[in-house]
């Protein structure tokens, strides 16, 4: 069988190259998907665990972490437009007009 | 045994993919190996004996929430990204952290006993979704409207964020 902590490693994994994601690209789609690939991440985690410990409360959880993932992009994808529409750019390091 | 190839088989396309997927210039392609990622994240759930999770996983994942990202990266100007840089100027430094902190995290895994490692499975087969449904309208049954009611803010607020401004 597999050993839990393979699930735990590969979800460890994951989640740092969705911070790397999130902390070096400038398209604001990429870090978005980022993101999720960090919210992922977690999932694996819960249900590894859920899995493991014969429990159900991991899997309870992902279903709200998917709903929760599903909000937040049609929000941010909002946002993107709208940014998109008034600043004429999808760069994240172009958006300094609070710049002091 | 064949298990644990079938394990490593999704691991490798997993990591493969999400590195493809931060580092390639047009974000289609990027979505495209997301997908991919999120097939094999359901292939993980299946084999963690969690069908119905896998199911949301492709419908949900896959089929909504990709597919809204593949539709406002195709209504808005992509094609500027051919031409410049992808990465902002720290991402040696953020990838050298990226390393360190991925290094320390299995270090501490591969160091560390986990209650479960005997491997067993899980005591109803298929899952068990009316387990899971009666658990989620019984124990969980105020995060579960908590949920519905941020589903709804979502909705709103994406419908207001996202339509013309309306002259007098």
């Amino acid at each position: 069988m597999i050993p839990l902590s393979w699930y735990i490693m590969l979800s460890a994994a994951l989640f740092t190259i969705g911070v790397v994601g999130v902390l070096s690209r400038r398209n604001i789609f990429i870090i978005l998907m980022s993101i999720e690939l960090m919210l992922n991440a977690a999932n694996i985690n819960l249900v590894a665990f859920s899995h493991y410990l014969q429990s159900l409360t991991g899997q309870i959880f992902t279903i709200f972490v998917i709903t929760v993932a599903a909000a937040e992009a049609a929000v941010a994808l909002a946002i993107i437009i709208l940014l998109s529409r008034n600043r004429g750019s999808v760069y994240a390091d172009e958006f300094n007009i609070l710049k002091g | 045994m064949i298990h644990q190839i079938i394990f490593l088989y999704f691991a490798t396309v997993i990591l493969v993919s999400a590195l493809l997927m931060i580092t390639r210039r047009n974000p289609i392609h990027s979505v495209l190996f997301m997908l991919l990622l999120f097939f094999h994240i359901a292939g993980l759930f299946v084999l963690l004996n969690a069908e119905f999770l896998a199911a949301v996983q492709l419908i949900v994942y896959a089929g909504a929430i990709l597919i809204l990202y593949l539709f406002v990266v195709m209504l808005l100007n992509v094609d500027q990204e051919r031409q410049s840089v992808r990465a902002n100027r720290f991402w040696p430094w953020v990838a050298a952290f990226g390393v360190l902190i991925a290094g320390e995290i299995l270090l501490l895994i591969s160091r560390s006993t986990f209650p479960g490692d005997a491997g067993k499975t899980m005591a109803t087969p298929g899952a068990g979704v009316m387990e899971l449904g009666q658990a989620l309208y019984t124990q969980y049954l105020v995060p579960f409207e908590i949920a519905s009611v941020i589903l709804l803010v979502g909705l709103i607020g994406a419908v207001m964020l996202a339509k013309k401004a309306v002259k007098e």
